[in-house]
């Protein structure tokens, strides 16, 4: 049957049909007749991590919990409202979030990265963390060098520091004063004193301890707004981390507190342990506290949760309870009796009410089980998609046009025939992409080209062929055939090499590569077909009205 | 119309002249490359894609220039800058380096900070912000190096079945020079690495390997065609190679028609991509006459895989 003309038509017929049916049907499903990668029509792609600094997790224990990462983040989108977002498990333990053509590309971000993770943490009185200062004061000394303390403006030695510091540690900077006159005063060890006084010097300074005040609460800090950066720093440093009390750990507050002109942050000083998590949470609403003037969530527990609180809270009346939301402490209200299941979380002065809500709305999806780090983030803003899509529409016009023209003038009636059998091409690569859903992205595009220029190729090819068949004298109609015949092993081997390019690509590739194995992949098929079966029933239509030795226009 | 019908250019004959060409374009490449690892601490130019780090690209509304944006930035500590589109264009892409612990967002959100503060007035949109942790862009690295060597494995395996052994070996080594030589080039003018960078090598890649599929498919033909035993090798691969010469340079004219198309008027986000390839057409089309045919014949004449002696049954097409 494929060698009737006229069967072989319908079934061209009937594939385009079926490729224009996939657009269409694509069209009517999503609104658009492709899938724009996120490069070409804006939009924000995130690439998530669970975070594991110390390297201990197995591959099994990422993947599981890429797994519940992926189910959250889910299910905050859809609340959230985005329009088919793309959210994909790749490698094992990376998750692609992209959220295409939204219009507060920070409020999707803090929806998808925040952890709302919420701990209950007990505050403790800062007096163990008091002894433990000069410890600190001399890792970050050892840590970073005597210069790069001076460099930071923070060489301030303890006769200097502020109340806190005189009050511990009043007697230390004097000794080391002492000893350096001391020594200075002895000319003999002038040698030694160079060495000895460096060391005293170095012993004296109190880089972190002088940034801390003390606070309007017990078990809390206060440190100076703009001194922030540089003690977040120290802190951040391991040997600090080190030299901190057992089971103790310093959170920052969320709130500015004033004091005497002065904006200050809160230093809590936290049991490690949280005794209760966000696991325990089941309903979160926002809320406005009009008497003051603040949004609130407020959250209710599950029984077990609640029992739980209540347990602690009444062993603990009259201490500070943390409620500490992504490593920063929400607020520290005083335990006055037992809490049962419900509680709230108070936002602060001034802010809106849309904040309540977001937080609300990740408290209820639920805490992500682990901290996520983003790896990856683009953001094409949406003029710069248009400008691509409207550049990259025109230039491929005026390519196509250049090869229909080139075609057209070589081949002349042939060329004809190659034309339509590429425009039956591009309907089935775009019906192709439309099927299987694929995202059109600029590597994509680039896919496409590699796949043009191998149907044109394929056409070349055979013409070639023919046109040497007919210098040899043969008549037109076998010439036709062994054209065709002679120049299909070259084909066949072109397109499978190429095609086991593009599955590799596939295999090993992410993202971008990926996109561009795949056109690359449907465009092969495609113009396999479209060189073989389409070219070769085109050319017997155009031969079927003629005896086997009239001329042909190639 | 025709072009180069009955050719019989002596291409073989003149392959001690390309080898030549081929090795000083490819030491040239290769100069390039140490010279950059000398300088830059990596072979070539590799955007935030590879690295990791972060670009954040703006569009002013009026003038701008590249000196103003500069000083706007902090002048001598300030970001590299680099003007996007074509001269006038009041757009830049501004990278900084992450710091291994830095927060991700943190500097897209420093540098929109810092420009509203120190140009007062000036409206400017962020239209594109990339942040790659350097972790995931090494991984990317290793992938892409992954791929193009299983790749070669495969195509090796495959045409070594489908054709001779030789026949894979020359065009695994086609291939490879023709990679070699568009990295070397990439090196040279340290075009950035980006991830179109990357597919535009890969199309390299594909359009390569069917160039010189192409010829091979002809040489095949050829040696199983009757009296080709007693026809000398370099005969007869020449004679391929001028047969086939009229698709090669009606199909590489035509691709570069589009391309050349894509180039003025594709903008800016694919000129780099556009350029790449370009390079990689013309060094594809050069090295399926120039490097794979001779390298079929050296590989037989030193080795002797494969003679043509032994009569292999053509391969029978499928039909369709």
């Amino acid at each position: 049957m494929f060698n009737s003309v006229r069967s072989r038509l319908i079934i061209v017929a009937l594939v385009v049909v079926t490729a224009v049916w996939q657009l269409y049907s694509h069209k009517t499903r999503t609104g658009e007749w492709l899938k724009l990668g996120l490069d070409l029509q804006g939009g924000m792609h995130l690439v998530l991590e669970v975070d594991d600094p110390d390297g201990t997790m197995t591959a099994e224990a990422r993947s599981d919990m890429i797994d519940r990462v992926d189910r959250i983040i889910r299910t905050r989108i859809d609340e959230f409202g985005v329009e088919e977002p793309l959210i994909q498990k790749v490698g094992g333990e990376r998750l692609i979030v992209e959220l295409a053509g939204i219009d507060d590309e920070d409020q999707a971000k803090g929806i998808v990265q925040r952890n709302a993770f919420l701990e209950f943490k007990l505050v403790l009185p800062t007096i163990d963390f008091e002894q433990a200062l000069s410890r600190i004061d001399r890792a970050v000394v050892t840590s970073l060098g005597v210069d790069s303390i001076r460099a930071l403006g923070r060489d301030v030695a303890g006769q200097e520091g502020d109340d806190l510091t005189d009050l511990l540690f009043g007697t230390d900077p004097a000794a080391a004063t002492d000893s350096m006159t001391a020594v200075s005063d002895s000319a003999a060890a002038a040698a030694a004193a160079a060495a000895d006084s460096a060391e005293a010097e170095a012993n004296a300074l109190r880089p972190f301890s002088s940034l801390l005040a003390f606070g309007d609460i017990e078990g809390a800090f206060l440190v100076a707004a703009e001194d922030r950066p540089i003690a977040e720093m120290f802190l951040a440093m391991p040997e600090v981390e080190r030299a901190f009390p057992r089971d103790q750990i310093v959170l920052w507050g969320a709130d500015l507190v004033s004091q005497a002109a002065r904006n200050y942050y809160r230093l809590y000083v936290l049991e490690e342990d949280s005794f209760l998590t966000g696991e325990e949470l089941e309903d979160a609403t926002a809320g406005r506290d009009p008497q003051f003037n603040q949004s609130q969530v407020q959250f209710q527990l599950s029984r077990a949760g609640g029992r739980q609180f209540a347990r602690f809270s009444g062993a603990h009346v009259g201490d500070f309870l943390a409620i500490v939301l992504d490593n920063e402490v929400m607020s520290a209200p005083v335990i006055r009796d037992r809490i049962g299941a419900r509680g709230q979380i108070d936002m602060g002065q001034g802010t809106p009410l849309e904040e309540a809500r977001d937080l609300a709305l990740v408290l209820r999806a639920g805490a992500l089980p682990a901290r996520i780090n983003i790896v990856e983030e683009r953001t094409v803003g949406p003029s710069l998609g248009q400008d691509s899509i409207d550049q990259g529409s025109l230039a491929g016009l005026v390519g196509i046009v250049l090869v229909v023209f080139i075609m057209i003038l070589y081949y002349r009636v042939a060329g004809l025939i190659a034309v339509g059998a590429l425009a039956v091409y591009v309907t089935l690569v775009l019906g192709g992409l439309a099927g299987m859903n694929a995202t059109l992205t600029v590597p994509g595009i680039a896919g496409l080209i590699l796949s043009i220029g191998m149907a044109v190729d394929a056409n070349v090819l055979i013409f070639e062929r023919i046109r040497e068949e007919l210098a040899k004298g043969r008549v037109t109609r076998s010439a036709v055939d062994d054209g065709f015949e002679h120049a299909l092993s070259a084909i066949v081997d072109a397109n499978i090499t190429t095609l086991i390019t593009a599955l590799i690509l596939f295999q090993f590739g992410t993202g971008p590569v990926r996109g561009f194995a795949v056109t690359l992949s449907i465009g092969i098929v495609a113009s396999f077909f479209s060189a073989l079966f389409v070219t070769r029933s085109f050319f017997l239509a155009y031969l079927s009205g003629r005896k086997a030795s009239d001329p042909i226009s190639i | 119309m025709r072009l180069f019908q009955d050719a019989s250019y002596a291409f073989i004959q003149q392959r001690k002249r390309a080898y030549v060409i081929s090795a000083i374009v490819l030491l040239v490449g290769i100069g390039a490359m140490a010279y950059n690892v000398a300088t830059l601490g990596s072979w070539a130019n590799y955007g935030v894609d590879f690295l990791g780090g972060s670009l954040v690209q703006v569009r002013f509304d009026g003038e701008m220039t590249a000196g103003e944006l500069r000083d706007a930035l902090g002048g001598a500590q300030s970001p590299p800058i680099t003007r996007f589109g074509g001269e006038g264009a009041a757009e830049f892409v501004i990278r900084a380096p992450l710091d291994e612990d830095a927060s991700i967002t943190e500097v897209a959100d420093g540098v929109e900070a810092t420009l509203r503060a120190n140009l007062p007035g000036r409206n400017f949109e962020v239209v594109r912000t990339e942040l790659v942790g350097a972790k995931v862009g090494g991984e990317l690295q290793q992938k892409a190096l992954m791929a193009v060597l299983f790749s070669f494995l495969l195509t090796l395996a495959y045409l070594a079945v489908r054709f001779e052994l030789r026949f894979g070996l020359a065009a695994v080594i086609a291939t490879a020079h023709d990679i070699l030589i568009t990295l070397g080039f990439l090196a040279l003018f340290r075009v950035e690495i980006a991830l179109p960078t990357v597919a535009a090598i890969l199309t390299i890649l594909g359009y390569s390997l069917n160039d010189t599929i192409v010829v091979f498919d002809r040489i095949r033909e050829n040696m199983n065609a009757k009296g080709a035993r007693k026809t000398d090798p370099v005969a007869l691969v020449n004679q391929s190679i001028n047969e086939t010469l009229p698709r090669t340079v009606l199909t590489s004219g035509t691709t570069l028609a589009v391309l050349v198309a894509l180039l003025v008027l594709g903008g800016a986000v694919i000129r780099d991509f556009t350029l790449v390839l370009i390079l990689g057409i013309l060094i594809g089309t050069y090295s399926s006459i120039f490097v794979a045919s001779p390298a079929l014949i050296e590989i037989q004449k030193r080795w002797g895989i494969g003679g043509v002696s032994e009569k292999k049954p053509r391969p029978e097409p499928a039909t369709v």
